[in-house]
């Protein structure tokens, strides 16, 4: 073509990236010994290695030593061996290190850029101007961490060796997650890459080791999922980070129950794109093209389900397929495609059978008229109409550049459509309306909320799901937060809760017989199976008999919880503020009686008794006075926008308290659910159910709504597991024997509900995870919604 | 799109418009016979309807808009030479003269040195800017200058910058230039108007500089950087085209901001609405501080990306300019030669 026929053309051409550095770089190095374990490369010990491949033509890039069992072992054993010293050091020092790291990152900014896209098949143009800077932007926001941590988290320490498994759609930027934070916070790190791109952090360890990194600080295991286990069942590696498929998220969290180690998951997610009648729909058009467009689709927060409100659908569907029209795909080091390979055949075909599927039942596909490359595991963009909530694309993680469109009336059922997901990862608010946006914001079951924009990131804003898009921050302080553990002895272990033996005959009965119940939706209730159980006085003597509540009861209170939700929830803070305060006053009135139980039940002296009941009291006073002020933050990202970092309560939160202390313990954790905002279902102390049957008393005439709090006496263990199992419980605190917390986390992977133990051991209430400030943390989800603006 | 439905809501004689031809890298361009936008009613609720103009997000689109979209050698070369034949080359000063006036024109008429009109293998190709661009004083000196080139005269007029001379006066400036040869009249609006959102008086306004226009056409300066807003922008737009504007423009060159790719996202999609809507094809003009071959590209892209390759021709897309086309000549030198050319090697204006 001449000049004039170009002048008269007036397409863009190609615009090739140089790959030369890139070529240099994988041909002068050893991928046979590609595992970076205590500052030394070396071959895997089974001398295996696998295969890493362009995506866009098929072609090996290299073949890659492949960790196994023994080299899990050896970079787990590196990482302990630096741990003492890295932790050690001083605040200062690992910022510098942190600083270093992200220098040197910026210097070869270019090559990590162009091998990402090689690895991965991303645009350049993405790895260029969007996952390398956030990467780097990582390292050197989280070296102020590292020196401001002794001021910032006082009575923290480093969580200790932490395991970390990343995924392939961003691997730099997901590495930069992973071990900037860890390393401000004083860990040390194992970190396999994904099998499809180890390249860039290859590199990394590279830069690891010019930057000043101590010797098995940062590891690097190349390898498959059987490295992934060796890490996740490693017995000395104390905390796994983990971020992919929700199914492995769920095996996970299943593997690791009862081990003690600290968990954080960052999942899949399905995640919505509500466009309101009054928003600026050519945006609104180039936020789809930035959310589920971008890097292929295959984004975990990709706004992958289109809202649109029907009375803008068609002109927006209508806009959305010309600009569908204009999207280029191609080579990935082209600096003009839009959108490049996906990253290996098994996902092409993965996304194909999903569109098919989707077909079949009933969606509408349209994709333009685009000419795929002759090679490379291309899938073109397609946009799915008529799609019903029920169709497998409106269902399922798709993981590629596929939108599912549906419509919606009116914002009730944009809000509802939205949240109808098992995910919860982000959401996306289109209105120019504020009052809207800031309506619906809140609503959405989402830890991250974009108001007129998507896929926003940034190191100081915390990032992570609601629901089964997994739990956990990354980035900000929250983030941090997963990589620390608080400086607390270990409490005895705890026994599994037996009933006593009852001598019958031998109590004080009341002048009038007592039955006690079950509370539950605000009302006293039998239960479901009309057993009860004996409880006894501190001398075994028949103290009354309560309820045996079983499976039933525990759906019943679930409901009941779940109904009032919403009510409590949004309740203002100061109205919650003022019902625990009422409620610490009607306890306070009737101290003299409670402490009686308590001498009664447990035998403690009228003095102790009467300390636990004052205790309560104080507890209470505590969390009403907290309800309305352990709030959000606000961050001022590197754009125009503020973040909102929103305390939301987890939702209905079951509780299994312990049999010590059993007024206080069950108060302690009860209160700060409740100032929160969450509804909670009980189950205390079965030895000694007759102070929670009392307590209920107390309830009913403090002013909670019905159903904020429901008790249900019983047997703890198998409880416990109904409410473990429960898939409408959004989270379980349980201090029990270490069976039963064991079987909580190992039961919880149906929802991935937030679940905190005491791992069998008793707990302080008053220092370290179990004392009130960490338990309001536990109490809230962090939502980062964010909100550009500009006029 | 929905233009079929757009047509039935216009009268019927306007029917027969030509059709958008879909925005696809491979569609030739076709704008010959493009029917020229009679204007319509004033229709506020329409108006009301495209206040909707996110900011942030318009500046993120532009933003990542140029960085994704990269035109290298030889279909550079091609884009900064389409960049000159868009270009109304303009001087706007209070100490113009005809001489500097005849100048320009020369250079319009001759805009390349020899040697890269050959080098690039253009010759007869007529590469050259569009129109020359003038106070009306100097539009006699121009039409004489570029009599039988196929070059345009545009005037500045209605009280150029400010616009805030009598609204009689100002009808009386476009006649005398048209009657003097201008056949492209670029008018300012009274910015207060649109502040006061007082749509009616700024759509009479205009219907009146289109009927005092007769054949000539009609361009209607924004003066965007006065009006605050991409939202103001966007309603000034509308009402202009409503009105019947041939094209849009964004700024005189007089105001403190000139020409923004955020302010021209707006107003590019602005005219995208009312093609949709109406069938009418409306030019973008965007004008002031568009000085480097760099930015030129920038802004053909923005027109290819959101309009459609039938506005990167000049019958609906110009730069208003004066010094981009020397740059644009430093940067098709360096294209052949490989080395980077200085400004005093090719001929000033």
């Amino acid at each position: 073509m001449n000049i004039l026929q170009r002048y008269e053309a007036m397409d863009y051409g190609a615009a090739p990236e140089a790959r030369n550095e890139a070529d240099a770089w994988l041909a002068g190095r050893d991928f046979s010994r590609a595992l970076f374990i205590g500052g030394a490369w070396r071959a895997a010990a089974g001398g295996k290695t696998f295969a890493t491949e362009d995506p866009a033509t098929g072609k090996q890039l290299a073949k890659i030593s492949d960790a196994g069992d023994a080299d899990i072992d050896a970079a787990v054993a590196a990482a302990r061996k630096a741990l003492p010293k890295w932790q050690a050091s001083s605040g200062y020092a690992r910022a510098r290190v942190l600083y270093a790291i992200g220098r040197a990152m910026q210097r070869h900014q270019r090559l990590f850029a162009v091998l990402e896209s090689l690895d991965n098949g991303k645009p350049i143009r993405e790895s260029r101007d969007i996952d390398v800077p956030l990467a780097i932007r990582h390292f050197i926001h989280h070296a102020g961490w590292a020196q401001a941590l002794d001021k910032e988290f006082p009575g923290h320490k480093a969580a200790g060796v932490v395991g970390q498994i990343i995924p392939w759609n961003f691997p730099l930027l997901m590495l930069a997650w992973k071990i900037a934070p860890a390393l401000a916070a004083g860990c040390t790190v194992v970190l396999k890459p994904a099998e499809f791109t180890p390249l860039t952090a290859i590199l990394f360890a590279e830069i690891c080791e010019k930057a000043g990194v101590p010797k098995g600080v940062v590891n690097i295991v190349p390898g498959g999922p059987d490295a992934g286990a060796a890490i996740v069942n490693h017995a000395d590696v104390d905390k796994i980070a983990f971020t992919g498929s929700s199914e492995v998220g769920k095996i996970i969290r299943k593997a690791t129950a009862g081990s003690g180690k600290k968990i954080s998951l960052e999942l899949g997610g399905k995640s919505a794109f509500v466009v309101f009648e009054d928003a600026d729909l050519d945006s609104a058009v180039e936020g789809l093209v930035d959310g589920i467009w971008f890097n292929q689709g295959q984004v975990c927060c990709a706004g992958s389900r289109l809202l649109a409100q029907e009375g803008i659908a068609d002109p927006l569907f209508a806009k959305i397929k010309t600009r569908m029209g204009q999207l280029r795909l191609g080579s990935p080091l082209d600096k003009n495609t839009d959108i490049g390979p996906l990253v290996a055949a098994v996902q092409r075909d993965r996304v194909g059978g999903l569109v098919e599927e989707g077909t079949r039942q009933g969606a509408v596909c349209w994709q333009p008229d685009t000419a795929l490359p002759s090679s490379g595991y291309f899938y073109p963009p397609t946009l799915a109409t008529s799609v019903s909530p029920a169709n497998i694309l409106a269902q399922e993680e798709v993981f590629g550049p596929v939108l599912a469109a549906m419509t919606f009336r009116n914002t009730e059922e944009a809000v509802e459509l939205a949240n109808n997901t098992r995910y919860g990862l982000a959401a996306s608010v289109w209105s120019e309306n504020i009052n809207l946006a800031l309506h619906v914001a809140p609503q959405l079951k989402a830890g991250v909320v974009w108001i007129n924009g998507t896929n926003m990131f940034d190191a100081a804003c915390g990032f992570g799901g609601y629901r089964e898009s997994g739990f956990g921050r990354e980035g900000g302080r929250e983030g941090m937060l997963e990589y620390l553990t608080l400086k607390t002895p270990a409490g005895a272990m705890l026994k599994p809760s037996t009933q006593a033996e009852i001598r019958i005959g031998e109590g004080d009965a009341p002048l009038i017989d007592r039955t006690p119940k079950l509370f539950i939706g605000g009302k006293q209730v039998r239960p479901d199976g009309n057993y009860s159980f004996a409880v006894a006085d501190r001398k075994g003597r028949l103290a009354g008999e309560v309820g045996l509540g079983s499976r039933k009861d525990i759906r019943d209170a679930v409901s009941a919880a779940r109904a009032a939700s919403k009510g409590w929830g949004e309740a203002t803070a100061y109205n919650r503020s003022q019902v625990l305060y009422f409620f610490a006053e009607n306890l306070s009135a009737r101290a003299d009686e409670f402490a009686a139980r308590l001498t009664q039940l447990t035998g403690a002296s009228a003095k102790a008794a009467r300390a636990e009941v004052d205790a309560s009291v104080e507890r209470l006073f505590e969390h009403a006075g907290m309800a309305d002020k352990f709030e959000g933050r606000v961050h001022q990202p590197p754009a125009r926008a503020v973040t909102l970092a929103l305390h939301e309560p987890v939702g209905v939160v079951g509780i299994v308290a312990p049999d010590d202390a059993p007024l206080f313990s069950l108060v302690s954790l009860v209160a700060p659910a409740l100032a929160m905002g969450n509804t909670v279902v009980a189950v205390p102390s079965a030895r000694h159910a007759l102070l929670a049957t009392d307590l209920y008393q107390v309830i009913e005439y403090s002013d909670v709504p019905a159903g904020a709090i429901n008790i249900v006496t019983g047997r703890a263990a198998e409880l416990c597991a109904v409410l473990a199992k429960h898939d409408d419980v959004d989270g379980l605190w349980v201090i029990a024997d270490a069976e039963t917390c064991k079987q909580a986390e190992a039961e919880s992977i149906g929802n991935l509900k937030r679940v905190f133990t005491g791992n069998g051991r008793a707990v302080d209430w008053n220092a370290g995870p179990w004392a009130p400030e960490a338990l309001l943390r536990k109490a809230v989800e962090v939502k980062n919604v964010w909100v550009p603006y500009g006029d | 799109m929905s233009s079929k439905q757009a047509i039935a809501d216009v009268p019927a004689e306007t029917a027969s418009v030509t059709a958008l031809p879909a925005r696809n890298a491979a569609t030739p361009a076709r704008t010959s016979g493009i029917a020229r936008n009679p204007g319509m009613e004033l229709d506020l609720g329409w108006l009301e309807a495209m206040r909707h103009v996110n900011r942030s997000a318009l500046e993120r689109r532009v933003g990542s808009m140029t960085k994704r979209r990269s035109i290298k050698a030889d279909n550079q070369a091609a884009w900064l030479l389409r960049a000159v034949s868009v270009m109304d080359l303009t001087t706007l000063n209070s100490n113009d003269t005809d001489e500097r006036v005849r100048r320009l024109c020369a250079k319009a008429i001759n805009p390349f040195r020899r040697d890269i009109v050959e080098g690039l293998g253009i010759a007869g190709a007529d590469i050259r800017p569009a129109a020359v661009c003038v106070y009306h004083p100097f539009v006699a000196t121009a039409v004489d200058a570029l009599k039988g080139t196929g070059i345009h005269v545009a005037a500045v007029s209605t009280a150029f910058p400010h616009g805030l001379s009598p609204l009689k006066t100002r009808i009386e400036e476009i006649k005398a230039s048209v009657a003097d040869g201008a056949d492209e009249i670029d008018v300012v609006i009274p910015r207060g108007l649109v502040y006061a959102a007082k749509w009616q008086e700024l759509y009479d306004e205009i219907v009146a500089f289109r009927a005092a226009c007769g054949e000539a056409h009609l361009k209607v300066i924004l003066g965007t950087g006065d009006l605050s807003t991409l939202r103001n922008v966007m309603l000034a737009s509308m009402v202009a085209m409503m009105a019947g504007a041939d094209f849009v423009k964004t700024s005189t060159g007089k105001e403190s901001v000139n020409a923004t790719l955020p302010v021209g996202l707006a107003m590019v999609r602005s005219i995208r609405a009312y093609h949709d809507r109406t069938g009418y094809l409306i030019g973008f003009k965007p004008a002031g501080g568009i000085s480097t071959a760099k930015s030129a590209l920038d802004w053909l892209v923005l027109m290819k990306e959101e309009l459609g390759r039938p506005w990167l021709e000049p019958e609906l897309f110009r730069f208003g300019a004066s010094s981009l086309l020397t740059d644009i000549e430093r940067q098709l030198e360096h294209h052949l030669t490989g080395r980077y050319s200085a400004n005093h090697r090719h001929a000033m204006a």
